[in-house]
């Protein structure tokens, strides 16, 4: 499985609002057996009834926060997870979450949302690289022992993201709509996808809590609003009213078509590398990294499919081009087996230059510091 | 005109306050500055009482501006609105004045002639009290009997031989006299002597007003003051809309045959003679996301639609309502879904209605811009005869254009605030069909003003 694709999902007309395009997702048929998990229902609607008889699966989107164990402390969902019906009440892996005493108080209405801080991403990204698997002379002994964690990413919040607030508070929910995609000045920022309509509907609100890159916040900040694209219809074609409802319908699947091989080309499409976390009841829960081309889209993300490859549920992060350089240097270390020469040799670089290379990316704490030095040292020699 | 008739300065689903009131107040001065006489004309016309408040208070404020004769065509066109308003806006108006400092002697002498022509002054300064006590102190004024000591010094007197002021004096000290004090100033003296709530509203029943009275129910019957009945047969259509949408989904089924009776009734006053001569007529209506409003005006635009939908029904000989949502039982109306205006207007035209009514704020999504196409190659290929009138109503004014939004401009569109307007509008829309320019609009506000101040004679 290499491709990323939309599949049981039918794409309906976006809504503007400002910079930002959100495009609804349809899905004919919803999931009923893969549902949020109850207790975030609990949390925040008390409202969905599920029969307690009925056997489903269910999911925890990653970087939520809610009170999980019995003791009543916050705490943050850490990677997204499956279950099965029997494991129901086993608490998930989380993160404990400290709040400052006024933040405390304002989580005992225990609200449901989405981890606002850098933690999420950064857990993301300690989920995706490990570090160096073979002990090579070079690298440091905390890079041995703690593998990139503790990995910094800047993201920026929904909420610092001019206009999504208010472009999500007047989006109107489609019956049926399963996830959304979201546009900053028509740069794609975010996927977002799960099984059930109401479990969209409970969730729609908080993608306002969620991770931009810099990247979403800076096109935002500095776009003019986006055009609408808007249905023409050719008078000269038209002679009755079923041919303008026939014109109508074809407007609407061209925005579709449109929409997922143009808007959403660069999500959708081949290269990622998945690795598959979890297996329950027909449900594959995996992660996926982008192939960490420069210069193009690059998304990072979990998504669940079923066994016929019906995606279930999907979260990316656009990574900005800051963020794919650095992706780019550790695939090619992961690729070498994080041998220095190694990877010299494949990016065409003397292994100096490649270690200089490593420090600038924000990892020289991985390499010793007498071999930085040493590199250091060479060059300068060099340019001498 | 349309902004006048729709906008009121609140929140709306699209835009914030800050902006709405910014957005009319530009549109205030512009047509003060360029249009005077337009804009003093408009009093005449069926604009809100947001709108009419603002026009008085600029007219007023700018009488060194307007000639002679200006000045006395603009006069009795003031003193006429302020004659139709509900007193406390026009109280409102008044402090609106005084702080805004315009007290010129044509301010003066409207104050006067319109407090002279009070029906019970002494029930007004008991009721608005301060508001009373600033007018009379902005104008001037010296009023006559118990009024003056009532309204400077309150409690010199021993005794009023005015009764309501009596009453008032008296419920100071006296529970049983505070329940023939007027419903709001009978609360505050309550809450003095700590009357319970539900005590309080079961003995001020009977001195509910209409709206109080329909505003006051639910919260009294969970108290259990049955007394707070409100007559919902008598209530005017679109307030009746509101207060059906702001029950419950599982009250409004429960309570469904009664419902439904009195908004049928509503409509019938509504439509008056008109009733059941409209032919076939098929409604679109909105009933998505976007007609929720806003905090400030809650679902005042499905309300509208709402309204509407009865309205017509009572008009039409033939009548098929489409809501966006496809839903089929109107009372059950709530606020959900995208708007794919273009897929219903086509569903409509397939009737081929003698009219086709659409009931929507305008922000057509699904997808944009399709019901404009939709409209125009119907008006321009399909049906350039025009056997089919089209008119789109607009309840919610849209700040960035200020105007309400267009679907195309073929169709005319206007505002609506209340459905019971329905008739005039659609009427209004079609004369603006063909289009007018300047002079056959002067004309027609020069009609206009001359009924609205027959009226007045009459």
């Amino acid at each position: 499985m290499t491709d990323l694709a939309l599949t049981g999902l039918s794409t309906r007309p976006a809504q503007t609002w400002g910079g930002v395009r959100l495009v609804p997702l349809i899905r004919e048929k919803p999931i009923e057996d893969l549902r949020l998990d109850v207790r975030l229902y609990d949390a925040e609607f008390g409202v969905v009834e599920v029969d307690s008889r009925t056997v489903y699966s269910s999911y925890i989107p990653h970087g939520f926060v809610a009170s999980w164990a019995s003791d009543a402390t916050p705490a943050a969902a850490y990677g997204t997870q499956l279950r099965g019906p029997a494991e129901r009440d086993r608490t998930p892996s989380r993160m404990p979450l400290r709040f400052h005493r006024r933040m405390a108080r304002r989580t005992d209405r225990n609200r449901l949302r989405f981890l606002p801080l850098h933690l999420a991403l950064e857990g993301y990204l300690a989920l995706h690289f490990g570090g160096p698997e073979i002990a090579w002379d070079e690298w440091s002994r905390r890079a041995i022992n703690r593998g990139l964690s503790p990995r910094v990413e800047e993201a920026y919040s929904g909420a610092a993201v001019r206009g999504l607030q208010d472009a999500l508070r007047v989006f109107e929910i489609h019956p049926g709509q399963c996830g959304v995609l979201v546009y900053a000045a028509d740069a794609l920022a975010a996927a977002f996808v799960v099984p059930h309509p109401d479990d969209y509907r409970a969730l729609h609100s908080t993608l306002v809590h969620d991770l931009y890159g810099e990247l979403i916040y800076h096109y935002a900040m500095l776009s003019m609003p986006v055009p609408d694209f808007r249905a023409r219809i050719v008078d000269a074609t038209v002679r009755s009213l079923a041919e303008l409802r026939a014109q109508a319908r074809q407007r609407q699947q061209e925005w579709a078509a449109f929409h997922d091989q143009v808007m959403a080309g660069g999500l959708l499409g081949t290269g990622y590398t998945y690795q598959h976390v979890y297996e329950m009841g027909g449900y594959r829960l995996s992660r996926f990294l982008p192939p960490f081309e420069r210069q193009r889209e690059n998304h990072i993300g979990e998504l669940i499919t079923d066994g016929t490859g019906r995606l279930a549920y999907l979260k990316t992060f656009r990574l900005s081009e800051n963020q794919v350089r650095r992706g780019h240097l550790l695939t090619q270390l992961a690729a070498a087996g994080w041998n220095l020469a190694d990877t010299a040799a494949a990016l065409g670089v003397t292994e100096p230059e490649l270690g200089l290379r490593i420090n600038a990316a924000g990892f020289g704490h991985l390499l010793r510091q007498d071999v930085l030095d040493h590199y250091r040292a060479q060059a300068r020699r060099g340019r001498r | 005109m349309n902004a006048a008739i729709t906008s009121t300065g609140q929140r709306e689903f699209h835009s914030g306050a800050g902006e709405q009131s910014l957005s009319l107040d530009f549109l205030h001065r512009y047509l003060l500055g360029n249009y005077r006489d337009l804009y003093a004309a408009t009093l005449a016309l069926d604009v809100n009482d947001h709108n009419a408040v603002l026009i008085a208070l600029n007219l007023l404020a700018t009488t060194a501006e307007a000639d002679p004769d200006q000045r006395r065509a603009e006069g009795r066109l003031i003193a006429r609105r302020l004659a139709l308003l509900p007193p406390p806006r026009v109280y409102g108006l008044f402090r609106e004045l005084r702080r805004a400092k315009v007290n010129n002697r044509r301010t003066r002498a409207i104050m006067r002639d319109w407090l002279a022509a009070r029906p019970d002054l002494a029930f007004d300064a008991v009721k608005y009290r301060a508001a009373v006590k600033d007018a009379v102190r902005h104008a001037h004024l010296r009023p006559g009997g118990e009024l003056g000591p009532f309204l400077f010094t309150p409690h010199r007197p021993a005794a009023y031989t005015t009764p309501i002021l009596e009453t008032w004096r008296r419920a100071h000290y006296e529970q049983a006299a505070l329940y023939k004090l007027p419903y709001t100033v009978a609360e505050g003296f309550a809450a003095k002597h700590r009357i319970a709530r539900a005590a309080f509203l079961e003995r001020i029943a009977p001195r509910l007003t209409r709206l109080e009275r329909l505003r006051l129910q639910e919260s009294a019957r969970t108290l259990g003051a049955d007394a707070v009945r409100a007559d919902l047969a008598t209530m005017p259509l679109t307030r009746l809309a509101s207060y059906v949408l702001a029950l419950s989904p599982d009250d409004r089924v429960h309570r469904r045959a009664e419902l439904t009776a009195a908004l049928r009734t509503a409509a019938r006053r509504s439509a008056g003679d008109q009733a059941g001569r409209w032919g076939a007529v098929v409604a679109v209506l909105d009933d998505s996301f976007s007609s929720y409003g806003s905090g400030h005006k809650r679902r005042r635009p499905l309300a509208v639609a709402l309204a509407c939908h009865f309205l017509l029904e009572a008009l039409a000989s033939e009548y098929t309502p489409l809501w966006l949502s496809g839903r089929s039982d109107a009372l059950l109306a709530r606020p959900y879904g995208a708007t794919p205006l273009g897929e219903r207007i086509l569903d409509g035209l397939d009737r081929r209605p003698e009219r086709l009514l659409i009931v929507s704020d305008g922000w057509d999504n699904s997808p944009p811009g399709l019901a404009g196409e939709v409209l125009r190659i119907w008006r321009t290929r399909l049906d350039p005869r025009h056997t089919c009138a089209v008119v789109h109503l607009n309840p919610v004014y849209d700040a960035a254009d200020f105007d309400v939004r267009r679907l195309a401009p073929t169709v005319p569109t206007a505002g609506i605030r209340d459905a019971e307007n329905l008739v005039a509008l659609v009427e209004l829309a079609q004369f603006a069909e063909g289009r007018t320019g300047l002079f056959e609009l002067r004309a027609h506000l020069a009609r206009r003003i001359e009924e609205f101040l027959r009226e007045d004679d009459a």
